[in-house]
């Protein structure tokens, strides 16, 4: 009865990966031919690229252009690596960033402080370089802003970073891991200004005003139009030495839109030089401070820039005021029902694909066995790699969206499957296997009819540990566009929206015990009857038998 | 996946629903080699059709090796081993394993099969249809009715009732030949005599031909027709109990014997059984 369930269990996982295709098929449909494809706009996960984006997107829109939105890609290496493979259209970047992050490039002192000479050399050399095109320039700068709380500048006397940099041995900086890693970032401060911080801890971008406004950490790296800059009353301290290039922003468009779409880059060229610095500090705030729906605040903007025709994109309507957060989410449970099936068809999909793999490797190991520790420490050494760095690994291969994310999932939950199956498969009873052998059943035989059945426990253990792994990292496939719970994740972490974070954390909660204890039936039910009728026995008589004294599970 | 090349489900050739006759089995100058360790060492065995011999000697004699070169678990280097004149090479190695009965020290059942599956075993491998009823015959053979036994798990039985499963998994096909490795060893005295009476009606019915790893003399002297005393992977004598007790051959089945009936004597007091 077991081998049948197991076999059926196989069965069935057989038939899911389809799922995965067919999601990743209806993507490429999406992009397929026939009419012109929709521009994919995307941005990078923090408000104000979320509020270009939608004001890219609604601005195509409005002229009849079609638009695929993916928001809050992962960081500079993915929204760029998406433009350079044509995964990405379009997104918001910055001047500065261009030159020291994706050009890897300096310029001279005397040109470095000049915001056009800039503007000029990055949108020359990435184009020479990539292809990739810079529209011009949208209208203001956003440029790093080391701030700190009034209380701290006031007790160090911090006016600007040479003062920051005196001080730094007494202060914690809360920074962004992008700006950890950057040489525009806190390497040229260090060598600039020599600030020598007493620590210094990474911080997700929606984060650090929190936890700087908390105490918990002395300065931060914002940016000069951050909406929260002024909720949370900080002093940015003054650039004394010029460091920081100029971050002016534009339309960073793919060569295949800049070659093909004449239009459309006429459309986004609309903007270019439309938007300065005190209002989208207005509408960051309006995002970030006032929680309103980037949706609305860009239609608004548009409206007021001339730019909408019409009534312009429907807004929609901000529950925000309503209820608590149980009617706040009671409100949105179309859109949570939504990313949660989508969340649940990645877990699946990816896990089903992982197990077709890893049984077999496992069982391929276990008549291998020379080969089996490498291979599984290869396939180990795999789940310490970053969830963001594999992802931004998979995007020059597969691009971004669903089949990226998929495959990042898949390797993630090979190792304890292929573990699982490996020892299952070598520790199961050896005399029986025997016993099997001695009486004439052939290899194939052993296999199906006594050892597999006697490692599902574990082989299901394995699954089991892989699901719940896999339902985290679908969480951060939204840094690639995959979609899923990850999504209102990246995106409330992005605009400091608690709720919004909620919307996707606690259903992905919710969702990892319910495949936990979905898989914990499955598990039971494969268990053979004499170690799932251990726990009776051990029970009722007083002297346990040999059966009893095994493990029950190894998980 | 599955190496060998052996055809694996299906014997072609249907097995004949009777039971085939008893058959003879030798063994001519086995040598068995594990690295530079010789577990045989030039070993001749005889077995008449029907007959019962048992091995006998102390750990590492290379009685369990010789028992295993019946069924192929082991394969000599030299020598010739054939049942009822074949050479055992001649057929695909689980065609040769399906006829031949094999109950090993711990039985060996499948602890995930209740006891009708793990007796229908050798029948359903060979293909029979009626693997339910061959099942059924084994187990009032050997003493435990399929009624009450059938549906229960092998860790839901004693030690004694596990072996007798075994037996009755191993004679279900009815195969001319079983190979028994120290199928007692475990068991304590009372399950021991259960399983000696279980074996003996199981001669008494089938007369087939028998082969016994044993290390205790007075087992096989109870059970086999004739016993061969193994040391070192040599053969030191064979014969019935009382030609060894009249003429040991080596000083060694002498030992054995004396320390047999030592044995017996410290159980019963005073003089022979």
């Amino acid at each position: 009865m077991t081998a049948r369930t197991l076999r059926r269990l196989l069965l069935a996982l057989a038939a899911v990966p389809w799922a995965g295709v067919s999601l990743a098929a209806q993507e490429a449909r999406v992009h397929g031919t026939g009419a012109p494809s929709p521009v994919v706009v995307a941005s990078k996960p923090f408000g104000e690229s979320y509020l270009l984006c939608e004001l890219f997107a609604q601005l195509l829109e409005t002229h009849g252009i079609s638009v695929d939105r993916r928001p809050g890609l992962g960081a500079t290496e993915v929204a760029f690596g998406a433009i350079r493979s044509g995964a990405v259209d379009v997104y918001p970047e910055y001047t500065g960033t261009g030159l020291l992050a994706i050009l890897h490039d300096t310029l001279a002192d005397s040109l470095s402080g000049d915001a056009r000479a800039v503007y000029a050399h990055v949108a020359r050399a990435t184009t020479e370089r990539y292809g990739a095109r810079w529209l011009p320039p949208l209208g203001f700068e956003n440029r790093y802003a080391i701030a700190v709380r009034r209380e701290t500048a006031a007790r160090f006397g911090l006016r600007t970073l040479s003062d920051l940099a005196r001080a730094g041995g007494l202060l914690t900086g809360g920074l962004t891991a992008d700006f950890i890693g950057r040489p525009d970032g806190l390497l040229g401060l260090q060598r600039t200004y020599g600030l020598r911080p007493r620590a210094v801890k990474p911080l997700a971008p929606g984060l650090k005003y929190q936890a700087l406004a908390a105490g918990a950490v002395d300065f931060i790296d914002g940016y000069s139009t951050d909406g929260l800059l002024a909720k949370y009353d900080l002093v940015v301290l003054v650039d004394d030495r010029h460091f920081f290039p100029p971050y002016q922003a534009a339309a960073l468009v793919s060569a295949r839109l800049a070659g093909e779409r004449p239009a459309a880059i006429a459309v986004l060229t609309l903007l270019s030089g439309r938007l300065d610095e005190p209002m989208m500090r207005a509408l960051n705030r309006r995002v970030e401070v006032d929680g309103e729906d980037v949706r609305a605040v860009a239609a608004d903007a548009l409206r007021s820039l001339g730019l909408a025709r019409g009534a312009g994109a429907a807004a929609q309507p901000s529950a925000s005021s309503a209820g608590g957060l149980a009617g706040y989410l009671w409100t949105r449970r179309a859109t949570i029902g939504r990313l949660t099936l989508r969340h649940l068809l990645l877990v699946v999909a990816a896990l089903a694909a992982a197990a077709l793999v890893a049984v077999p490797l496992g069982l391929a190991l276990e008549r291998a066995r020379r080969s089996a520790e490498p291979v599984l420490g290869a396939l180990g050494v795999l789940q310490t790699v970053p969830s963001i760095a594999l992802l931004a690994f998979m995007i020059p291969l597969l691009g971004v969206g669903v089949r990226p994310a998929l495959v990042a999932m898949w390797l993630y939950a090979l190792y304890p499957i292929a573990r699982g199956t490996f020892t299952g498969v070598r520790d199961a009873d050896p005399a029986a296997v025997e016993a099997a052998e001695a009486l004439g059943a052939t290899p194939r035989q052993r296999l199906l009819l006594v050892r597999l059945p006697l490692a599902a426990p574990v082989i299901m253990a394995g699954i089991r540990t892989a699901a719940v792994i896999t339902v985290g990292a679908a969480t951060l496939a939204a840094f690639i566009g995959a979609g899923g719970l990850g999504e209102p994740i990246v995106t409330g972490l992005a605009l400091a929206d608690t709720r919004l974070v909620l919307t996707g954390a606690l259903p992905a909660a919710a969702l990892a015990l319910l495949v936990d204890g979905g898989l914990a039936l499955v598990e039971r039910r494969v268990t053979p009857a004499h170690r799932r009728r251990v726990r009776d026995h051990s029970a009722s008589s007083s002297t346990p038998s040999p059966a009893a004294m095994r493990p029950t599970t190894l998980a | 996946m599955s190496g060998a090349g052996a055809p694996d489900t299906s014997i072609v050739s249907a097995e004949p629903a009777h039971a085939p006759p008893p058959t003879s089995v030798d063994a001519r100058g086995v040598v068995v080699r594990y690295g530079r360790v010789t577990a045989l060492d030039g070993v001749d065995v005889h077995v008449p059709v029907g007959g019962s011999v048992a091995l006998v000697g102390e750990s590492g004699s290379g009685k369990t090796t010789l028992l295993r070169c019946f069924n192929r678990m082991v394969d000599p280097q030299e020598g010739r081993i054939t049942i009822g004149g074949g050479d055992v090479r001649n057929q695909p190695v689980e065609a040769l394993r399906r006829r031949i009965g094999y109950v090993p020290q711990d039985g060996g059942l499948l602890p995930h099969w209740n006891v009708q599956r793990n007796v229908e075993l050798v029948p359903r491998l060979l293909g029979d249809t009626d693997a339910r009823s061959a099942a059924a015959a084994a187990l009032a053979l050997v003493g435990l009715p399929a009624e009450t036994y059938a549906a229960r798990f092998p860790h839901e039985l004693s030690g004694g009732q596990r072996q007798r499963v075994a037996l009755a998994r191993a004679i279900a096909a009815r195969p001319p030949l079983i190979l028994l490795d120290e199928p007692f060893g475990a068991l304590d005295a009372i399950s021991r005599a259960d399983l000696q009476r279980a074996f003996e009606g199981v001669r008494t019915a089938t007369s087939v031909t028998t082969l016994l790893v044993t290390h205790d003399l007075a087992e096989a002297a109870r059970l086999c027709d004739e016993m061969i005393v193994m040391r070192a992977g040599r053969v030191e004598q064979r014969g019935r109990l009382a030609e060894l007790r009249a003429a040991p051959a080596t000083t060694y089945v002498a030992d054995l014997l004396a320390r047999a009936l030592a044995g017996a004597k410290r159980l019963w007091g005073e003089g022979d059984r």
